[in-house]
């Protein structure tokens, strides 16, 4: 099952966020875009490049930006704004609570180089905390595409999503899971993988993880489910739910902290419709620190041979 | 290095920290070269020769602080920390390597003689702030240093901070702004410009020192004038060149944030001498 996968590696999901600003400009001159001093890291250059008027160059300045955007997008612009991750939430967080999730306003905030997968430029870049800071924004959607094919299809589709929404983004290139005629939507998991042991539910690049360890498993006699929840908020409670039941023990696994991001939120729905057996992977209680980025990953235990680990751990648990 | 107001000395050690700079990032294969050798004299003229503080002892608690508010710097002060005798020279070459103390950005929890894990731009000065005011309430003479970018200056958190130490007339604490003109993306002055300068920190109640930030003896001079200067902060404007030492380096956008290849590390190597 498992195995189908070839998992080639892809372009960064930061890349395929820049490209597909350009064809929404291209198709919509209602498209903005707002830059805080990192449009070649994030890629919004290219859409800088190309509809200059349409650009808005902040300067090192995210709180500004992220209130800039939500004035743009409450007189009827499709704004986006973007920064490393850590940055446009962090220093944005106030305007995001107040001039966006508070005042309805549709703004679309884009956050790159999420997680721990940056590598060398350590903990001050990195952002283990956005899965939990954007969604503790009332009424914002949380979207965190696996691979090029899922953040182009829904960085598209966020535009003209009614509310607002953040994306997290990676830095590094990462496997190509879907192919190009993948239909996504807002809201909705994607099933990878049947699998009648225990389910694997992961997010971004962690998913390509989860279905290395699927197959590993699979090795092993154990038949592991694994789904795609590019949408964190709002969560898809049915495919959570009928994981549960089907298959009585659930692992989250994720790039994130551990106590804070998806796990907690699918514990949720689990607790609430059929509880089982749950196991949480993730980062926990720390920082991370510099390294070439696979060196990071290993360290802070974010490969598929730990996801393995923990699947076991969660098996032995259900066995009893 | 012991310290020293020898020019002569300090200009070697300048040379040194530039060589330093050039063969940890080239090991790395990543980092900041441009905005690491722009700030070379001044860490060098801190560090060698204004700054008072023991890197035996480095919890003394009357030592003058440092802050690296523009942390991708890091190079630039993990040399003159380990020049200083702080941390390992041999080490160097391991910046940014899993494990390693000399972390992407500089990171406390590796080196607790640094004052500030720094790497999200814009809140050093208000840290430094809290530390000035905190040697006043213990009647210390510990001064406080804090180096900023000039695209970093574009955060607000800065000017409350210049506002801040303006009203309460903190003038124990120095800034030191690396007007290298450069940013991430491009010229400070594409992006979000910044001028004027010495008036807008003026207009906050500061004392404006313009310097050429590459020239020691000015650099001491102006130290000796903030130390001097009473009832209100002082910050330097240090003018100076993004790249400085390396002819390809130089005023050139590119090495913001690009490290140079091993023939570049060669040629960079010889132009310094
Ligand atoms: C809050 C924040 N936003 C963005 C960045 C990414 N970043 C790193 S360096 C840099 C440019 C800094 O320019 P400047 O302050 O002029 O530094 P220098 O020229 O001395 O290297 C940016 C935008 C960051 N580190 N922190
Ligand atoms: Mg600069």
């Amino acid at each position: 099952m498992a195995a189908k996968y070839e998992l080639k590696l892809g372009a960064a999901t930061r890349e395929a966020f820049g490209k597909a600003l350009v064809e929404l400009g291209k198709t919509d001159e209602n498209v903005v875009v707002c830059d805080a001093d990192l449009s070649k890291s994030t890629f919004t250059h290219l859409f800088g490049k190309e509809f200059p008027s349409r650009f808005f160059s902040c300067g090192i300045a995210e709180a500004n930006m992220v209130s800039i955007g939500a004035g743009l997008a409450s007189s009827g612009k499709i704004a986006f704004v973007a920064s490393f991750s850590a940055f446009v939430l962090n220093k944005g967080f106030e305007q995001l609570r107040v001039n966006v999730a508070y005042s309805g306003i549709p703004l679309k905030v884009v956050g790159t180089h999420s997680g721990i997968s940056i590598g060398e430029d350590g903990p001050s870049q990195m952002s283990v905390e956005d899965i939990s800071l954007a969604c503790s924004l009332a009424g914002f959607t949380v979207i965190s595409p696996v691979d090029e094919v899922a953040m182009f299809s829904l960085v598209k589709q966020a535009a003209y999503h009614p509310g607002a929404v953040f994306i997290r983004a990676g830095r590094v290139k990462v496997p190509v899971i879907y192919g190009p005629d993948q239909k996504f939507e807002i809201g909705k998991g994607i099933q990878l993988t049947e699998g009648t042991d225990l389910t694997l539910i992961s997010t971004g690049l962690m998913v390509a993880e989860c279905l290395k360890a699927a197959a590993a498993l699979e090795a092993e006699g154990i038949s592991a489910r694994v789904i795609d929840l590019h949408t964190i908020k709002p969560i898809d409670r049915d495919i959570i739910a009928k994981a549960a039941a089907e298959t009585g023990c659930i692992l989250v696994a994720e790039e994130h902290l551990v106590d804070s991001g998806l796990g907690v939120r699918v514990a949720q729905v689990v607790a609430e419709t059929n509880p089982c057996v749950m196991e949480f992977h993730g980062i926990n209680n720390t920082y991370a620190e510099s390294g070439l980025p696979e060196e990071v990953l290993e360290k802070y235990k974010m490969t598929a041979a730990d996801v393995a680990v923990s699947a076991r751990k969660a098996l032995a648990r259900k066995k009893g | 290095m012991t310290r020293t107001s020898d020019l002569s000395e300090l200009q070697a050690m300048a040379r040194t920290v530039r060589r330093d700079i050039i063969e940890m990032i080239g090991a790395a294969k990543s980092g900041h070269p441009g905005g690491s050798l722009s700030a070379v004299e001044i860490l060098v003229t801190l560090y060698f020769d204004v700054m008072k503080h023991d890197p035996a002892n480095p919890a003394w608690p009357q030592r003058d602080r440092f802050i690296l508010s523009k942390g991708h710097a890091a190079p630039v002060l993990y040399s003159v920390m380990a020049e200083s005798g702080y941390t390992p020279k041999d080490q160097l070459n391991t910046l940014r390597r899993i494990g390693s103390i000399y972390q992407g950005h500089p990171d406390r929890r590796f080196i607790p003689a640094l004052e500030a894990s720094t790497g999200s731009l814009g809140v050093g000065l208000s840290l430094g702030l809290g530390m000035a005011e905190a040697a006043k309430l213990d009647k210390s003479p510990s001064r406080t240093y804090v180096v900023l970018g000039d695209g970093e200056i574009q955060e607000g958190q800065i000017w409350e901070a210049a506002m801040y130490a303006g009203f309460h007339k903190v003038d124990n604490i120095v800034a030191i702004l690396d007007n290298n003109r450069i940013q991430l993306d491009g010229w400070v002055k594409d992006i979000m410009a910044i001028e004027p300068l010495a008036e807008k920190w003026a207009a906050f109640g500061w004392h404006v020192i313009e310097v050429d930030g590459h020239d020691i003896v000015a650099l001491q001079a102006a130290f000796a004038e903030a130390e001097a200067t009473k009832g209100k902060p002082s910050i330097l404007i240090a003018h100076t060149v993004k790249g400085k030492g390396v002819s390809f380096m130089e005023n050139n956008p590119k090495y913001h944030g690009v490290a140079p290849t091993k023939e570049e590390v060669e040629l960079a190597l010889k132009e310094i001498g």
